[in-house]
């Protein structure tokens, strides 16, 4: 019998903001699986597949909720918003786009800066938002993390990042690049402050994040089953013509060539940060 | 734009060098001296008509120029006492990327670079100019050696960008260019940077943090290369002279956005009508700089590189 079939009706999804990841009807299909989920079952169990354990992409405000004991945890540095330096026009003006951005993902730009304390420890928390540009990297999201690091040295706290993106923006130009050297400095500091970072990457970190801080926590650590790597996949296959290994890429992959601490199920995050954070003198 | 597309501008340049080099074979006396001159007034003439109107796309074929003067070429031109270390003391060498120390004028100093090859041998044991991860490793191994003696570091940029391979991401290329980063805001001696060709992406960036960085005339320093970000925003790597344009790749362009601190200019037709020219304007202004950060102590420099990437981006604050 499917494990689906309730005899309770099911009640209509709350539809509380626009950017919830789980679709709009009351059943999905699992991107892992393939089986129907019922959508309620998914959002109980923190949008993992309670089949296979696919773990769904999830939105900043999504994830700081399930970091920060605070419901409503002091959002910092939200002022800000990405200019446009190089006047820039691919198919769409950058402008346009930024705009489009702004009213479906509901954000000014793709990372979200809060303070608050997670299970009780005061922290600095700099959670990026794939669904705004694909999580990409400019001005903004390089001086809200720089700003992150900078506050965290400041209050004496630890910085964590949760990394989701597609790596530098574009549109930008080289101004995305340099913002890897500038948070990457920002962290030099930090360390030599003696102050923890731990850097979380989930589905999918690639590009000039990957090569930047999100590699450099004093732990790194990750998802099950997330896209972690320097060049996109696509990119690797056009270059070696050839096919890529199964799992390339992929959290546990990382794990076993020593570039993560540990994989660790959704459920389980909050409560191994906090562990790791009091091993870390927090 | 069809004519973007290729190299073409170059040619006419290329025959009239050729005919004056067969002048020039000549004995002298032998009355040649009358259409010698008349040649390089023309070639003159026309090399400023070309190049003073090269296109964002034209002036990145300049960086990428076959012939173009690489990191060796420098060393060679400008060092004495070279001797390159080799191997990150972890997996391998990666003659992608050269390093060692040399005396610069008279005072020791370390240099590090991106190698491209010569000739197809050379291009593919060169990985054409595309370092591993043990190549940024050994990079920052030699960094740390120069800290460690007291040599302030010299970094020549010059690579399409970090290389995409299945080995690359096993052993880890985000975190050693990341790694780099980091280390790099805290070496405790000067760091001068040179983008002589091309600054791809994270694979320049990775030997890119310091206190001064220059570029030459032609070259260039991009986030992605302009066929790579074609074919992701237009759909068609075709569109790469107007993802140059777009995304603004060109020495004049990264010193508005304060990415380069000064253009070193190049010889008439580019650095590689003339290489010793070229070495001596770098060398030049190499000196200056060192003379001038040679001073300064070490938390100075690390203040001061750290304000000069902090500055770096542009947003708007309500
Ligand atoms: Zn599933």
């Amino acid at each position: 019998m499917p494990w689906f079939r309730k005899d309770k009706k099911p009640k209509p999804v709350r539809r509380e903001r626009v950017r919830s990841p789980v679709p709009e009807g009351l059943w999905s299909k699992c991107d892992g699986c393939k089986e129907a989920i019922y959508a309620r079952e998914l959002e109980r169990n923190l949008s993992v597949c309670p089949q296979c354990g696919y773990h769904n992409r999830l939105d900043a405000r999504q994830r700081i909720a399930l970091l920060i004991d605070d419901p409503e945890p002091r959002e910092l540095f939200t002022g800000l918003r990405s200019s446009d330096p190089l006047h820039f026009k691919d198919t769409k003006k950058y402008k346009d786009r930024l705009k489009r951005y702004q009213q479906v993902a509901g954000d000014r730009d793709a990372v979200v800066v809060v303070e608050g304390d997670l299970e009780g420890i005061p922290i600095v928390l700099a959670v990026m938002q794939y669904p705004f540009m694909g999580g990409s990297m400019g001005s903004v999201v390089g001086e809200k993390i720089t700003r992150a690091a900078e506050a965290a040295l400041a209050a004496r706290k630890p910085l964590l990042v949760v990394s989701a993106s597609g790596g530098a923006r574009m549109q930008e130009g080289v101004l995305s690049l340099m913002q890897m050297a500038k948070i990457s400095a920002a962290l030099a500091r930090l360390s030599a402050a003696r102050l923890p970072y731990l850097s979380i990457l989930t589905d999918p970190t690639t590009g000039g994040v990957t090569a930047s801080f999100a590699m450099l926590g004093d732990l790194n650590l990750a998802e099950p089953g997330a896209l972690i790597g320097f060049a996109g996949p696509r990119v690797i296959q056009q270059t070696i013509r050839q096919d890529l290994p199964e799992g390339f890429q992929r959290s546990e992959f990382l794990l076993e060539h020593g570039f993560l601490d540990f994989v660790v199920p959704r459920a389980e995050m909050k409560s191994r940060l906090a562990r790791c954070l009091r091993h870390l003198g927090a | 734009m069809q004519a973007l597309d290729d190299s073409a501008f170059e040619e006419p340049l290329i025959a009239l060098r050729r005919q004056i080099a067969e002048l020039e074979g000549y004995p002298e006396g032998s009355g040649h001296e009358k259409d010698l001159e008349r040649l390089r007034h023309r070639l003159d003439k026309e090399t400023d008509s070309v190049f003073r109107n090269l296109s964002r796309w034209q002036k990145t074929l300049m960086a990428r120029h076959a012939e173009r003067p690489y990191t060796l070429d420098y060393v060679d031109l400008m060092m004495d006492e070279w001797v390159e270390f080799h191997g990150d003391r972890a997996y391998a060498d990666d003659p992608a990327i050269v390093s060692g120390f040399a005396t610069f004028r008279g005072q020791h100093v370390a240099v590090i670079g991106h190698q491209k090859g010569r000739d197809t041998t050379q291009r593919i044991r060169r990985n054409f100019g595309q370092p591993r991860p043990e190549g940024y490793r050994k990079a920052l191994r030699i960094m740390k050696l120069a800290e460690k003696f007291g040599r302030p570091i010299l970094t020549f940029i010059d690579t399409p960008g970090a290389y995409p391979g299945i080995g690359a991401e096993e052993r880890g290329q985000a975190e050693a260019i990341a790694r780099n980063l980091l280390e790099m805001a805290s070496l405790r001696v000067p760091v001068v940077v040179t983008v002589t060709g091309e600054g791809g992406s994270g694979g320049a960036l990775a030997l890119g943090v310091g206190d001064r960085v220059f570029i030459l005339e032609y070259g260039i320093y991009s986030v992605i290369s302009p066929e790579g970000c074609a074919a992701i925003l237009w759909k068609d790597q075709g569109m790469k002279a107007v993802a140059a344009e777009a995304m603004r790749v060109t020495a004049p362009d990264l010193l508005d956005l304060g990415v380069v601190d000064e253009i070193i200019p190049e010889p008439r037709g580019g650095a590689h009508t003339d290489p010793v020219l070229t070495s001596q304007r770098i060398a030049d202004r190499l000196e200056a700089t060192l003379e001038e950060l040679n001073d300064r102590s070490p938390e100075e420099l690390l203040e001061a590189r750290y304000e000069r990437f902090r500055k770096l981006g542009v947003f708007s604050e309500s």
